[in-house]
Protein backbone atom coordinates (compact mmCIF):
# COMPACT_ATOMS: atom_id res chain seq x y z
CA UNK A 1 0.00 0.00 0.00
CA UNK A 2 1.35 3.75 -0.93
CA UNK A 3 0.10 4.95 2.68
CA UNK A 4 3.07 4.67 4.92
CA UNK A 5 2.32 2.70 8.12
CA UNK A 6 2.43 5.75 10.11
CA UNK A 7 0.07 7.81 8.44
CA UNK A 8 -2.42 5.50 8.11
CA UNK A 9 -2.89 5.63 11.96
CA UNK A 10 -4.43 9.69 11.73
CA UNK A 11 -8.03 10.00 10.54
CA UNK A 12 -9.80 11.84 8.29
CA UNK A 13 -7.79 11.43 4.90
CA UNK A 14 -10.78 10.44 2.98
CA UNK A 15 -12.97 13.46 4.05
CA UNK A 16 -10.17 15.76 3.68
CA UNK A 17 -9.16 14.87 0.15
CA UNK A 18 -12.22 14.32 -1.15
CA UNK A 19 -13.00 17.84 -0.37
CA UNK A 20 -9.80 19.32 -0.98
CA UNK A 21 -10.40 17.67 -4.41
CA UNK A 22 -14.24 19.04 -4.74
CA UNK A 23 -13.34 22.21 -4.21
CA UNK A 24 -10.44 22.43 -6.59
CA UNK A 25 -12.36 20.77 -9.01
CA UNK A 26 -15.81 23.11 -8.98
CA UNK A 27 -13.29 26.14 -8.59
CA UNK A 28 -10.07 26.01 -10.63
CA UNK A 29 -10.73 23.17 -12.86
CA UNK A 30 -14.05 23.61 -14.50
CA UNK A 31 -13.76 26.93 -15.17
CA UNK A 32 -10.46 26.25 -16.83
CA UNK A 33 -12.19 23.41 -18.83
CA UNK A 34 -14.87 25.89 -19.51
CA UNK A 35 -12.13 28.61 -20.96
CA UNK A 36 -10.57 25.89 -23.46
CA UNK A 37 -14.31 24.82 -24.22
CA UNK A 38 -15.24 28.27 -25.40
CA UNK A 39 -11.77 28.53 -27.34
CA UNK A 40 -12.58 25.33 -29.03
CA UNK A 41 -15.78 26.89 -30.30
CA UNK A 42 -13.51 29.12 -32.60
CA UNK A 43 -11.87 28.10 -36.14
CA UNK A 44 -7.69 28.79 -36.05
CA UNK A 45 -8.80 31.28 -38.09
CA UNK A 46 -11.12 33.16 -35.96
CA UNK A 47 -8.83 32.50 -32.69
CA UNK A 48 -6.10 34.15 -34.73
CA UNK A 49 -8.15 36.66 -36.24
CA UNK A 50 -8.80 37.42 -32.13
CA UNK A 51 -5.71 36.88 -30.60
CA UNK A 52 -3.14 38.17 -33.40
CA UNK A 53 -4.77 41.76 -33.85
CA UNK A 54 -2.47 44.94 -34.15
CA UNK A 55 -4.17 45.88 -31.25
CA UNK A 56 -3.94 42.84 -29.66
CA UNK A 57 -0.48 42.47 -30.21
CA UNK A 58 0.54 45.87 -29.09
CA UNK A 59 -1.14 44.97 -25.35
CA UNK A 60 1.22 41.99 -25.36
CA UNK A 61 3.72 43.93 -25.65
CA UNK A 62 3.29 46.32 -23.02
CA UNK A 63 1.73 44.23 -20.55
CA UNK A 64 5.11 41.50 -20.48
CA UNK A 65 7.25 45.49 -21.54
CA UNK A 66 6.02 46.93 -18.37
CA UNK A 67 5.46 43.59 -16.31
CA UNK A 68 9.60 43.23 -17.32
CA UNK A 69 10.62 46.52 -16.45
CA UNK A 70 9.10 46.68 -13.50
CA UNK A 71 10.04 43.47 -11.98
CA UNK A 72 13.62 44.29 -12.63
CA UNK A 73 13.10 47.17 -10.83
CA UNK A 74 11.97 45.58 -7.94
CA UNK A 75 14.73 43.11 -7.80
CA UNK A 76 16.60 46.48 -7.11
CA UNK A 77 15.08 48.22 -4.97
CA UNK A 78 14.16 44.51 -3.33
CA UNK A 79 17.70 43.78 -3.17
CA UNK A 80 18.60 47.20 -1.21
CA UNK A 81 16.05 46.85 0.95
CA UNK A 82 16.78 43.10 2.06
CA UNK A 83 19.85 43.92 2.47
CA UNK A 84 19.83 47.39 4.60
CA UNK A 85 16.81 45.82 7.22
CA UNK A 86 19.24 42.33 7.37
CA UNK A 87 22.67 43.70 7.90
CA UNK A 88 22.14 47.30 9.52
CA UNK A 89 20.35 48.53 13.13
CA UNK A 90 18.87 51.86 12.91
CA UNK A 91 16.34 53.91 14.07
CA UNK A 92 12.80 53.10 12.26
CA UNK A 93 13.91 49.67 10.85
CA UNK A 94 11.15 47.23 12.32
CA UNK A 95 8.28 50.50 11.08
CA UNK A 96 10.54 50.20 7.85
CA UNK A 97 10.06 46.22 8.20
CA UNK A 98 6.04 46.66 8.62
CA UNK A 99 5.89 48.98 6.03
CA UNK A 100 7.49 46.76 2.95
CA UNK A 101 4.42 44.52 3.20
CA UNK A 102 1.68 47.59 2.62
CA UNK A 103 1.41 46.97 -1.19
CA UNK A 104 0.24 43.32 -0.47
CA UNK A 105 -2.32 44.48 2.37
CA UNK A 106 -3.59 47.69 0.42
CA UNK A 107 -6.16 47.36 -2.37
CA UNK A 108 -4.79 48.29 -5.91
CA UNK A 109 -7.34 50.17 -6.73
CA UNK A 110 -6.12 52.28 -3.63
CA UNK A 111 -2.82 52.52 -4.99
CA UNK A 112 -4.02 53.25 -8.80
CA UNK A 113 -5.83 55.75 -7.76
CA UNK A 114 -3.16 57.52 -5.44
CA UNK A 115 0.08 57.19 -8.04
CA UNK A 116 -2.41 58.32 -10.62
CA UNK A 117 -3.84 62.32 -8.55
CA UNK A 118 0.21 62.54 -7.45
CA UNK A 119 1.67 62.53 -11.06
CA UNK A 120 -0.41 64.49 -12.55
CA UNK A 121 0.62 67.83 -13.88
CA UNK A 122 -0.29 69.59 -11.18
CA UNK A 123 0.28 66.75 -8.54
CA UNK A 124 2.53 66.15 -5.76
CA UNK A 125 5.07 64.56 -7.66
CA UNK A 126 3.64 65.70 -10.93
CA UNK A 127 4.82 69.06 -10.21
CA UNK A 128 8.50 68.61 -10.47
CA UNK A 129 8.34 65.95 -13.21
CA UNK A 130 6.13 66.97 -15.46
CA UNK A 131 8.47 70.23 -16.41
CA UNK A 132 11.47 67.70 -16.55
CA UNK A 133 9.27 65.86 -19.35
CA UNK A 134 8.91 63.09 -17.17
CA UNK A 135 4.92 62.09 -17.47
CA UNK A 136 3.84 59.78 -15.10
CA UNK A 137 -0.18 59.84 -15.48
CA UNK A 138 -1.54 58.38 -19.06
CA UNK A 139 1.59 56.89 -19.50
CA UNK A 140 3.54 53.53 -19.94
CA UNK A 141 5.55 54.86 -17.29
CA UNK A 142 3.09 55.34 -14.70
CA UNK A 143 1.73 51.40 -15.56
CA UNK A 144 5.63 50.70 -14.47
CA UNK A 145 5.43 52.68 -11.15
CA UNK A 146 2.10 51.22 -10.26
CA UNK A 147 3.31 47.73 -11.13
CA UNK A 148 7.01 48.66 -8.76
CA UNK A 149 4.40 49.56 -6.05
CA UNK A 150 2.26 45.98 -6.21
CA UNK A 151 6.08 44.00 -6.71
CA UNK A 152 7.56 45.66 -3.97
CA UNK A 153 6.98 42.87 -1.35
CA UNK A 154 8.12 40.53 -3.72
CA UNK A 155 11.65 40.69 -3.92
CA UNK A 156 12.28 41.77 -0.54
CA UNK A 157 10.77 39.17 1.43
CA UNK A 158 11.94 36.18 -0.98
CA UNK A 159 15.63 37.55 -0.89
CA UNK A 160 15.21 38.51 3.35
CA UNK A 161 15.66 34.94 5.19
CA UNK A 162 18.45 33.93 2.66
CA UNK A 163 20.69 37.04 3.47
CA UNK A 164 19.38 36.37 7.16
CA UNK A 165 20.66 32.33 6.77
CA UNK A 166 24.21 33.52 5.30
CA UNK A 167 25.39 34.47 8.61
CA UNK A 168 27.88 36.63 7.03
CA UNK A 169 30.57 33.66 7.80
CA UNK A 170 31.50 32.53 4.26
CA UNK A 171 32.09 36.61 3.28
CA UNK A 172 34.02 37.27 6.47
CA UNK A 173 36.03 33.78 4.73
CA UNK A 174 36.14 35.59 1.62
CA UNK A 175 37.45 38.88 3.68
CA UNK A 176 40.21 37.11 5.12
CA UNK A 177 41.82 35.16 2.15
CA UNK A 178 42.10 38.75 0.13
CA UNK A 179 38.80 39.22 -1.26
CA UNK A 180 38.17 42.57 -1.50
CA UNK A 181 33.81 44.10 -1.49
CA UNK A 182 33.19 44.02 -4.84
CA UNK A 183 34.73 40.31 -5.01
CA UNK A 184 32.84 38.94 -2.38
CA UNK A 185 29.82 41.11 -3.62
CA UNK A 186 30.08 39.44 -7.14
CA UNK A 187 31.60 35.94 -6.23
CA UNK A 188 29.59 35.04 -2.86
CA UNK A 189 27.03 37.38 -2.09
CA UNK A 190 25.28 37.51 -5.53
CA UNK A 191 25.38 33.47 -6.33
CA UNK A 192 23.96 32.38 -2.96
CA UNK A 193 21.02 35.04 -3.42
CA UNK A 194 20.39 34.64 -7.32
CA UNK A 195 17.80 31.68 -6.89
CA UNK A 196 16.04 34.13 -4.45
CA UNK A 197 16.11 36.55 -6.49
CA UNK A 198 14.78 34.65 -9.40
CA UNK A 199 11.63 33.78 -7.59
CA UNK A 200 11.14 37.37 -6.52
CA UNK A 201 11.31 38.36 -10.13
CA UNK A 202 8.72 35.79 -11.29
CA UNK A 203 6.54 36.59 -8.93
CA UNK A 204 7.04 40.22 -9.23
CA UNK A 205 6.61 39.81 -13.44
CA UNK A 206 3.42 37.18 -12.98
CA UNK A 207 1.39 39.64 -11.07
CA UNK A 208 1.83 42.90 -12.80
CA UNK A 209 1.16 40.86 -16.09
CA UNK A 210 -2.22 40.35 -14.49
CA UNK A 211 -2.95 43.17 -12.77
CA UNK A 212 -5.72 45.21 -13.75
CA UNK A 213 -7.10 47.31 -10.61
CA UNK A 214 -4.10 49.68 -10.11
CA UNK A 215 -3.23 50.23 -14.15
CA UNK A 216 -6.58 51.27 -15.15
CA UNK A 217 -6.58 54.43 -13.15
CA UNK A 218 -3.07 55.61 -14.45
CA UNK A 219 -2.93 54.53 -18.06
CA UNK A 220 -5.61 56.33 -19.43
CA UNK A 221 -6.65 52.70 -21.41
CA UNK A 222 -5.07 54.10 -24.82
CA UNK A 223 -5.26 52.24 -27.94
CA UNK A 224 -1.80 51.13 -29.20
CA UNK A 225 -0.03 53.26 -26.63
CA UNK A 226 -1.51 51.94 -22.90
CA UNK A 227 -3.56 49.38 -23.13
CA UNK A 228 -3.01 46.47 -21.52
CA UNK A 229 -3.91 42.85 -22.08
CA UNK A 230 -6.35 42.61 -19.13
CA UNK A 231 -8.50 45.80 -20.56
CA UNK A 232 -8.83 44.49 -23.49
CA UNK A 233 -10.04 41.46 -22.35
CA UNK A 234 -12.61 43.46 -20.27
CA UNK A 235 -13.29 45.08 -23.44
CA UNK A 236 -14.26 42.39 -25.49
CA UNK A 237 -16.05 41.32 -22.70
CA UNK A 238 -18.39 44.12 -22.57
CA UNK A 239 -19.23 43.69 -26.18
CA UNK A 240 -20.37 40.05 -25.56
CA UNK A 241 -17.52 38.82 -27.58
CA UNK A 242 -16.98 35.94 -25.29
CA UNK A 243 -15.08 33.55 -27.63
CA UNK A 244 -12.21 36.47 -28.59
CA UNK A 245 -12.09 37.63 -24.90
CA UNK A 246 -11.38 34.00 -23.85
CA UNK A 247 -8.93 33.14 -26.92
CA UNK A 248 -7.46 36.43 -25.85
CA UNK A 249 -7.48 35.26 -21.89
CA UNK A 250 -5.93 31.54 -23.21
CA UNK A 251 -3.11 33.23 -24.39
CA UNK A 252 -1.96 35.53 -21.76
CA UNK A 253 -2.37 32.67 -19.53
CA UNK A 254 0.12 30.83 -21.41
CA UNK A 255 2.39 33.89 -21.45
CA UNK A 256 2.46 33.50 -18.06
CA UNK A 257 2.66 30.04 -16.81
CA UNK A 258 5.71 29.81 -19.71
CA UNK A 259 7.07 32.58 -18.27
CA UNK A 260 7.11 31.30 -15.17
CA UNK A 261 8.45 27.40 -15.89
CA UNK A 262 10.86 29.16 -17.15
CA UNK A 263 12.08 30.87 -14.32
CA UNK A 264 11.68 28.20 -12.45
CA UNK A 265 13.96 26.45 -14.30
CA UNK A 266 16.14 28.68 -14.54
CA UNK A 267 16.03 28.91 -10.67
CA UNK A 268 16.62 25.27 -10.30
CA UNK A 269 19.96 25.77 -12.28
CA UNK A 270 21.32 28.23 -10.53
CA UNK A 271 20.79 26.79 -6.95
CA UNK A 272 22.11 23.41 -8.48
CA UNK A 273 25.13 25.77 -9.76
CA UNK A 274 25.54 27.76 -6.76
CA UNK A 275 25.61 24.75 -3.98
CA UNK B 1 6.25 30.54 -4.03
CA UNK B 2 4.83 31.81 -1.28
CA UNK B 3 7.35 35.06 -0.04
CA UNK B 4 5.23 36.42 2.47
CA UNK B 5 5.18 33.60 5.12
CA UNK B 6 4.99 34.31 8.59
CA UNK B 7 8.71 35.30 9.50
CA UNK B 8 10.01 34.83 12.48
CA UNK B 9 12.70 37.20 12.58
CA UNK B 10 16.02 37.13 14.48
CA UNK B 11 16.53 39.50 17.13
CA UNK B 12 19.92 42.10 15.89
CA UNK B 13 21.92 39.01 17.18
CA UNK B 14 24.84 39.60 14.38
CA UNK B 15 24.81 42.40 12.53
CA UNK B 16 27.61 42.39 9.73
CA UNK B 17 28.38 46.10 9.04
CA UNK B 18 31.76 46.27 7.68
CA UNK B 19 31.34 48.80 5.21
CA UNK B 20 32.42 52.30 5.71
CA UNK B 21 29.71 54.63 7.27
CA UNK B 22 29.55 56.91 4.54
CA UNK B 23 28.34 53.91 2.41
CA UNK B 24 26.14 52.85 5.14
CA UNK B 25 24.46 55.89 5.81
CA UNK B 26 24.25 56.38 1.99
CA UNK B 27 22.17 52.85 1.83
CA UNK B 28 20.19 53.19 4.52
CA UNK B 29 18.59 56.80 2.98
CA UNK B 30 17.93 55.02 -0.32
CA UNK B 31 15.98 52.59 1.58
CA UNK B 32 13.73 55.12 3.48
CA UNK B 33 13.89 57.31 -0.18
CA UNK B 34 12.41 54.43 -1.33
CA UNK B 35 9.70 53.45 0.96
CA UNK B 36 8.96 57.36 1.70
CA UNK B 37 8.04 57.92 -2.10
CA UNK B 38 6.52 54.88 -2.38
CA UNK B 39 4.43 54.57 0.53
CA UNK B 40 4.82 56.77 2.66
CA UNK B 41 3.87 59.83 0.99
CA UNK B 42 1.24 58.41 -0.86
CA UNK B 43 -0.57 56.96 2.45
CA UNK B 44 -0.13 60.48 3.68
CA UNK B 45 -1.79 61.86 0.45
CA UNK B 46 -4.82 59.47 0.90
CA UNK B 47 -5.80 61.09 4.35
CA UNK B 48 -5.15 64.57 2.84
CA UNK B 49 -7.98 63.98 -0.16
CA UNK B 50 -10.22 62.47 2.10
CA UNK B 51 -10.10 64.92 4.39
CA UNK B 52 -9.75 67.90 2.30
CA UNK B 53 -13.07 69.63 3.26
CA UNK B 54 -12.72 68.68 6.99
CA UNK B 55 -14.39 65.95 9.28
CA UNK B 56 -17.95 67.10 8.25
CA UNK B 57 -16.86 66.72 4.61
CA UNK B 58 -15.58 63.29 5.33
CA UNK B 59 -18.80 62.09 6.71
CA UNK B 60 -21.05 63.16 4.40
CA UNK B 61 -18.81 61.88 0.86
CA UNK B 62 -18.40 58.19 2.99
CA UNK B 63 -22.47 57.61 4.89
CA UNK B 64 -24.86 60.62 2.80
CA UNK B 65 -24.14 58.70 -0.29
CA UNK B 66 -26.40 55.59 -0.56
CA UNK B 67 -24.42 53.70 -2.98
CA UNK B 68 -21.14 54.13 -0.90
CA UNK B 69 -23.27 53.09 1.53
CA UNK B 70 -23.91 49.91 0.44
CA UNK B 71 -20.66 48.91 -1.03
CA UNK B 72 -19.07 48.96 2.32
CA UNK B 73 -22.10 46.70 3.42
CA UNK B 74 -21.40 44.48 0.53
CA UNK B 75 -17.69 44.20 1.07
CA UNK B 76 -17.93 43.74 4.87
CA UNK B 77 -20.31 40.70 3.63
CA UNK B 78 -18.23 39.07 0.31
CA UNK B 79 -15.06 39.07 2.12
CA UNK B 80 -15.42 36.80 5.61
CA UNK B 81 -17.82 34.62 3.43
CA UNK B 82 -14.57 34.48 1.05
CA UNK B 83 -12.17 33.76 4.17
CA UNK B 84 -14.17 31.55 5.84
CA UNK B 85 -14.31 29.15 2.70
CA UNK B 86 -10.93 29.68 1.96
CA UNK B 87 -9.84 28.94 6.15
CA UNK B 88 -12.17 25.73 6.11
CA UNK B 89 -10.46 24.75 2.51
CA UNK B 90 -6.94 25.55 3.74
CA UNK B 91 -7.59 23.61 6.58
CA UNK B 92 -8.52 20.21 4.60
CA UNK B 93 -5.51 20.95 1.94
CA UNK B 94 -2.81 20.86 4.62
CA UNK B 95 -4.12 18.15 6.15
CA UNK B 96 -4.25 16.08 3.75
CA UNK B 97 -0.97 17.48 1.72
CA UNK B 98 1.12 17.13 4.80
CA UNK B 99 -0.74 14.24 6.67
CA UNK B 100 -0.46 11.82 4.19
CA UNK B 101 1.71 10.50 1.48
CA UNK B 102 -0.42 9.42 -1.77
CA UNK B 103 0.10 9.65 -5.42
CA UNK B 104 -0.65 13.22 -6.96
CA UNK B 105 0.69 15.03 -3.93
CA UNK B 106 2.98 17.00 -5.30
CA UNK B 107 0.51 18.18 -8.11
CA UNK B 108 -2.27 19.05 -5.80
CA UNK B 109 0.39 21.42 -4.31
CA UNK B 110 1.20 23.12 -7.85
CA UNK B 111 -2.91 23.21 -8.40
CA UNK B 112 -3.00 25.21 -4.95
CA UNK B 113 -0.34 27.93 -6.68
CA UNK B 114 -2.56 28.63 -9.73
CA UNK B 115 -4.10 31.16 -8.47
CA UNK B 116 -1.66 33.02 -8.58
CA UNK B 117 -0.57 32.81 -12.42
CA UNK B 118 -3.69 33.77 -13.14
CA UNK B 119 -5.23 37.28 -14.21
CA UNK B 120 -7.75 38.16 -11.87
CA UNK B 121 -9.96 39.59 -14.98
CA UNK B 122 -9.52 36.26 -16.45
CA UNK B 123 -10.96 34.46 -13.69
CA UNK B 124 -14.01 36.64 -13.68
CA UNK B 125 -14.09 36.01 -17.13
CA UNK B 126 -14.31 32.14 -16.57
CA UNK B 127 -16.95 32.74 -14.11
CA UNK B 128 -18.89 34.49 -16.94
CA UNK B 129 -18.53 31.50 -19.09
CA UNK B 130 -19.41 29.26 -16.93
CA UNK B 131 -22.24 31.38 -14.87
CA UNK B 132 -23.81 33.87 -17.10
CA UNK B 133 -26.42 33.83 -19.21
CA UNK B 134 -25.14 32.72 -22.21
CA UNK B 135 -22.50 30.42 -20.17
CA UNK B 136 -22.51 26.70 -19.87
CA UNK B 137 -24.30 26.23 -16.82
CA UNK B 138 -25.51 29.89 -15.96
CA UNK B 139 -29.14 29.18 -18.29
CA UNK B 140 -30.09 26.18 -15.74
CA UNK B 141 -29.49 27.61 -12.72
CA UNK B 142 -31.53 30.89 -13.64
CA UNK B 143 -34.18 28.78 -13.86
CA UNK B 144 -33.74 27.24 -10.48
CA UNK B 145 -33.98 31.08 -9.87
CA UNK B 146 -30.35 31.41 -8.95
CA UNK B 147 -28.24 34.50 -10.15
CA UNK B 148 -24.47 34.40 -9.86
CA UNK B 149 -23.17 36.72 -12.48
CA UNK B 150 -24.47 40.26 -11.93
CA UNK B 151 -24.84 38.91 -8.04
CA UNK B 152 -23.29 38.38 -4.59
CA UNK B 153 -22.81 34.75 -5.21
CA UNK B 154 -21.02 35.20 -8.08
CA UNK B 155 -18.35 37.88 -6.12
CA UNK B 156 -17.64 35.45 -3.66
CA UNK B 157 -16.88 32.92 -5.79
CA UNK B 158 -14.37 35.20 -7.77
CA UNK B 159 -12.77 36.66 -4.45
CA UNK B 160 -12.98 32.89 -2.98
CA UNK B 161 -10.85 31.76 -6.18
CA UNK B 162 -8.73 34.73 -6.16
CA UNK B 163 -7.58 34.45 -2.60
CA UNK B 164 -7.55 30.64 -2.24
CA UNK B 165 -4.50 29.62 -1.59
CA UNK B 166 -3.65 31.91 1.55
CA UNK B 167 -4.18 30.05 4.58
CA UNK B 168 -2.81 27.07 3.00
CA UNK B 169 0.04 27.92 1.66
CA UNK B 170 0.34 29.21 5.42
CA UNK B 171 -0.50 25.94 6.93
CA UNK B 172 1.77 23.73 5.05
CA UNK B 173 5.05 24.77 5.90
CA UNK B 174 4.01 25.45 9.12
CA UNK B 175 2.39 21.96 9.58
CA UNK B 176 5.44 19.75 7.37
CA UNK B 177 7.78 21.47 10.18
CA UNK B 178 5.58 20.38 13.14
CA UNK B 179 5.59 16.96 11.80
CA UNK B 180 2.73 14.63 12.93
CA UNK B 181 4.31 12.42 15.89
CA UNK B 182 1.99 14.25 18.87
CA UNK B 183 -1.26 13.77 16.88
CA UNK B 184 -0.39 9.95 16.18
CA UNK B 185 0.53 9.63 20.08
CA UNK B 186 -2.97 10.90 20.63
CA UNK B 187 -4.72 9.02 18.09
CA UNK B 188 -2.88 5.59 19.63
CA UNK B 189 -4.07 6.97 23.30
CA UNK B 190 -7.35 7.04 21.82
CA UNK B 191 -8.50 10.50 21.41
CA UNK B 192 -11.33 10.73 18.37
CA UNK B 193 -10.49 12.91 15.26
CA UNK B 194 -12.62 15.71 16.97
CA UNK B 195 -10.71 15.98 20.28
CA UNK B 196 -7.92 15.43 17.88
CA UNK B 197 -8.53 18.78 15.77
CA UNK B 198 -9.50 20.68 18.70
CA UNK B 199 -6.95 19.63 21.03
CA UNK B 200 -3.75 19.23 19.43
CA UNK B 201 -3.95 20.20 16.01
CA UNK B 202 -5.39 23.63 16.38
CA UNK B 203 -3.71 24.71 19.54
CA UNK B 204 -0.43 23.99 17.22
CA UNK B 205 -1.14 25.74 14.27
CA UNK B 206 -3.68 28.38 15.36
CA UNK B 207 -1.15 31.20 15.27
CA UNK B 208 -0.58 30.31 11.63
CA UNK B 209 -4.29 29.80 10.81
CA UNK B 210 -4.66 33.71 12.19
CA UNK B 211 -1.85 35.00 10.20
CA UNK B 212 -3.14 33.01 7.15
CA UNK B 213 -6.46 34.46 7.94
CA UNK B 214 -5.19 38.06 8.38
CA UNK B 215 -3.57 38.14 4.62
CA UNK B 216 -6.29 36.41 2.93
CA UNK B 217 -8.54 38.97 4.32
CA UNK B 218 -7.18 41.68 2.71
CA UNK B 219 -6.05 40.42 -0.05
CA UNK B 220 -10.51 40.03 -0.30
CA UNK B 221 -11.14 42.99 0.60
CA UNK B 222 -9.21 44.57 -1.72
CA UNK B 223 -9.88 42.37 -4.88
CA UNK B 224 -10.81 44.39 -8.16
CA UNK B 225 -10.08 42.32 -11.66
CA UNK B 226 -11.73 39.31 -10.93
CA UNK B 227 -15.36 41.09 -8.99
CA UNK B 228 -14.87 43.71 -11.97
CA UNK B 229 -15.62 41.35 -14.44
CA UNK B 230 -18.32 39.43 -12.69
CA UNK B 231 -20.23 42.19 -10.89
CA UNK B 232 -21.31 44.06 -14.02
CA UNK B 233 -20.28 46.76 -11.90
CA UNK B 234 -23.72 48.02 -10.49
CA UNK B 235 -23.69 51.02 -8.20
CA UNK B 236 -26.08 50.29 -5.68
CA UNK B 237 -25.97 46.70 -6.29
CA UNK B 238 -23.13 45.12 -6.85
CA UNK B 239 -20.22 47.78 -6.08
CA UNK B 240 -18.00 46.43 -3.55
CA UNK B 241 -15.72 49.45 -1.98
CA UNK B 242 -12.76 48.88 -4.84
CA UNK B 243 -15.16 49.13 -7.19
CA UNK B 244 -16.94 52.29 -5.70
CA UNK B 245 -13.72 54.20 -5.63
CA UNK B 246 -13.26 53.53 -9.28
CA UNK B 247 -16.83 54.54 -10.02
CA UNK B 248 -16.63 57.94 -8.27
CA UNK B 249 -13.44 58.45 -9.80
CA UNK B 250 -14.76 57.92 -13.41
CA UNK B 251 -17.95 60.47 -12.05
CA UNK B 252 -14.86 63.02 -11.05
CA UNK B 253 -16.21 62.74 -7.64
CA UNK B 254 -12.67 62.74 -6.20
CA UNK B 255 -13.57 63.78 -2.58
CA UNK B 256 -15.96 60.75 -2.26
CA UNK B 257 -13.78 58.25 -3.98
CA UNK B 258 -10.80 59.25 -1.42
CA UNK B 259 -12.95 59.27 1.19
CA UNK B 260 -14.16 55.35 0.45
CA UNK B 261 -9.91 54.90 -0.53
CA UNK B 262 -9.08 55.96 3.34
CA UNK B 263 -11.03 53.51 4.82
CA UNK B 264 -9.44 50.14 2.84
CA UNK B 265 -6.29 52.22 3.73
CA UNK B 266 -6.98 52.13 7.14
CA UNK B 267 -8.59 48.24 6.84
CA UNK B 268 -4.50 47.80 5.32
CA UNK B 269 -3.14 49.44 8.17
CA UNK B 270 -5.19 47.48 10.56
CA UNK B 271 -3.89 44.32 8.55
CA UNK B 272 -0.31 45.46 9.30
CA UNK B 273 0.02 46.10 12.57
CA UNK B 274 -2.35 42.41 13.48
CA UNK B 275 0.48 40.72 11.40
CA UNK B 276 3.58 42.84 13.18
CA UNK B 277 1.94 41.83 16.87
CA UNK B 278 1.62 38.73 16.06
CA UNK B 279 5.04 38.48 14.68
CA UNK B 280 6.50 40.30 17.92
CA UNK B 281 3.85 37.58 20.22
CA UNK B 282 5.86 34.65 18.39
CA UNK B 283 8.72 35.74 18.41
CA UNK B 284 8.75 36.35 22.23
CA UNK B 285 7.24 32.88 22.55
CA UNK B 286 10.03 31.03 21.01
CA UNK B 287 12.46 33.53 22.85
CA UNK B 288 10.65 31.90 26.02
CA UNK B 289 10.77 28.33 24.70
CA UNK B 290 14.48 28.32 24.07
CA UNK B 291 15.02 29.51 27.31
CA UNK B 292 13.08 26.53 29.49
Amino acid sequence: MWLSKSHRVLPGFGLSLGYTMTILTLLLILPLVACLFKVATLTPAQFLGAVWTERARATYLLSFGASFVAALINVAIGLLLAWVLVRYNFWGRRFLDSMIDLPFALPTAVAGLVFSSLLVEKGWYGQFLVPLGIKGAYSRLGIVIVLVFVGLPFVVRTVQPVLESLEGDTEEAAAMLGANRWQTMWRILLPALRPSLMTGFALSFARGLGEYGSVIFISGNIQYKTEIAPVLIVERLEQFAYAEATAIAVVLMGMSLVSLALVNWLERRSRKYAS
Amino acid sequence: MHPSSMRTKKSAGRMVADEPLWLRVLLISLAFAVIGFLILIPLAYVFKQAFANGWNGFVKNLWHDADTRHSIWLTMTVAPLAVLFNTIFGLAAAWTITRFKFPGRTLLTTLLDIPFAISPVVVGLMFVLLFGMQGYVGPTLREWGIKVIYSWPGLVLATTFVTLPFVARELIPLMESLGDEEEVAAVSLGANPWQLFWRITLPNIKWGLVYGIIQCNARAIGEFGAVYVVSGHIAGETDTMPLRVEKLFQEYNNPGSYAVASILTLMALATLLGKYVLEQYIARQMAADTEE
